[in-house]
């Protein structure tokens, strides 16, 4: 094997060799480490590249959810993820799926840098492009919701030369009164329960801690029992007061 | 006293099993076909069950959390009166594993309480409580007497 490529542990062992009467040189010892140091950047970019040349997929971004009371606005927010530039090409497109129909239809178009919204579909007069092209946003506000508007929205970027990738999908449920979602009161109680518990665990080992650093003084009792110490204490110094 | 000792982790380990069932089965209500409540809405058909999470009600989130609470403090006072058993000095009273004890039947008596004041109506004959919830109004007093014995309890030599 060249002498470069000689594992990492091999060449330790034969160079730290301890013979007493012999003093390893430092310039050698940093050659050494500056070795190491280059095939590891080597090795950690290959892997880079590798993973970079494999994934020239465009991701495109959504939430998975959206809950809206009847009458507000609702902002679907789509971005994407791609490895070239973004191009002055790029293009957002959203369609919507009402719940229980099975086509989409489209309803929002950019592309040249002009944004086209629907002014024939369920969404003319209340539909708004807030996004920005050029920092991969392509979100879009949707004014005074109602239950018709329920459905599966899908966001579709394409980034020219980067093409290839799926379209990501948002739902949208409007309600009259918004639910509390699953788990929320739960895990609040229970956080707060479990934080309160290790916050007074945290406090008596303190409290340990500094009776033993005698920052409160301690008269030693037989059993060395803190609160009868604390207690002898404070006896102590309020009499001299007296 | 080694009798006395068997009986009290007997008795420990009964009441962890009977909160560990209450919280994870889902059967505090059951209408036949259907058992619902704490978790899933389950209904039997055919031998399959098709199941959808509750309805996020307020007062059924806190029944869970004490519940889930309820159970780990259980654990943390059987962890504590497994180690209390070799470091208490003699004569000493397990008086941490009797706090956590008296914490957990504190815990389930309030998710309890709720859940039978706040469960729907009964709509038809066939609905009625599941063994998850008499579990649960079981594991209460269990947990109290425990946690009375580990008050009382003394480290003996």
């Amino acid at each position: 094997m060249p002498s470069g490529l000689i594992p990492f542990p091999f060449h330790l062992f034969s160079f730290h060799h301890p013979s007493l009467s012999r003093n390893p040189s430092h310039t050698d010892l940093r050659g050494e480490q500056r070795e190491i140091m280059l095939s590891v950047l080597a090795l950690t970019s290959v892997v880079l590249l590798g993973i970079a040349s494999q994934t020239t997929a465009i991701v495109v971004y959504t939430s998975w959810e959206r809950h809206a009371l009847v009458g507000t606005d609702v902002r679907l927010s789509c971005s994407f993820f791609s490895w070239q530039w973004t191009s002055p090409d790029v293009t957002f497109s959203w369609h919507y799926r009402p719940d229980g129909a099975k086509e989409a239809i489209s309803i929002f178009h950019y592309a040249g840098g002009i944004p086209y919204v629907d002014t024939k579909g369920p969404f003319r007069d209340r539909m708004e492009f807030v996004g920005n092209p050029s920092r991969r946003d392509g979100s879009i506000l949707l004014k005074n919701v109602d239950f018709a508007d329920n459905g599966t929205f899908t966001c579709d970027a394409k980034n020219p030369p980067d093409i290839a990738g799926s379209p990501s999908h948002v739902r949208l449920f409007v309600f009259e009164k918004v639910p509390v979602q699953a788990g929320v009161i739960t895990g609040a109680i229970i956080g707060v329960v479990l934080g309160l518990l290790i916050l007074i665990v945290a406090i008596y080992y303190l409290m340990r801690f500094l009776v033993a650093r005698r920052v409160f003084s301690l008269s030693m009792s037989k059993h060395g029992r803190k609160g009868k110490g604390k207690e002898g204490s404070q006896q102590k110094q309020a009499g001299p007061l007296k | 006293m080694l009798a006395i000792l068997l009986a009290t982790i007997v008795l420990h380990l009964t009441d962890l099993i009977i909160l560990f069932i209450s919280t994870c089965a889902n059967a505090w209500r059951t209408d036949g076909v259907r058992n619902y409540h704490l978790w899933y809405d389950c209904t039997q058909k055919n031998g399959e069950a098709d199941c959808s999470g509750t309805s996020d009600a307020d007062w059924l989130q806190a029944v869970q959390a004490l519940m889930v609470l309820a159970t780990i403090f259980c654990l943390i006072s059987f962890i504590f009166f497994l180690c209390q058993l070799f470091t208490l000095v003699k004569g000493g009273r397990f008086f941490f594993t009797a706090v956590f004890q008296v914490l957990a039947s504190l815990f389930v008596m309030s998710g309890a309480i709720i859940y039978t004041v706040m469960s729907p109506e009964m709509k038809n004959e066939n609905d009625a409580y599941g063994y998850a919830f008499v579990l649960a109004w079981l594991a209460f007093p269990l947990t109290l007497i425990s946690g009375f014995i580990y008050i009382v309890l003394r480290k003996k030599e």
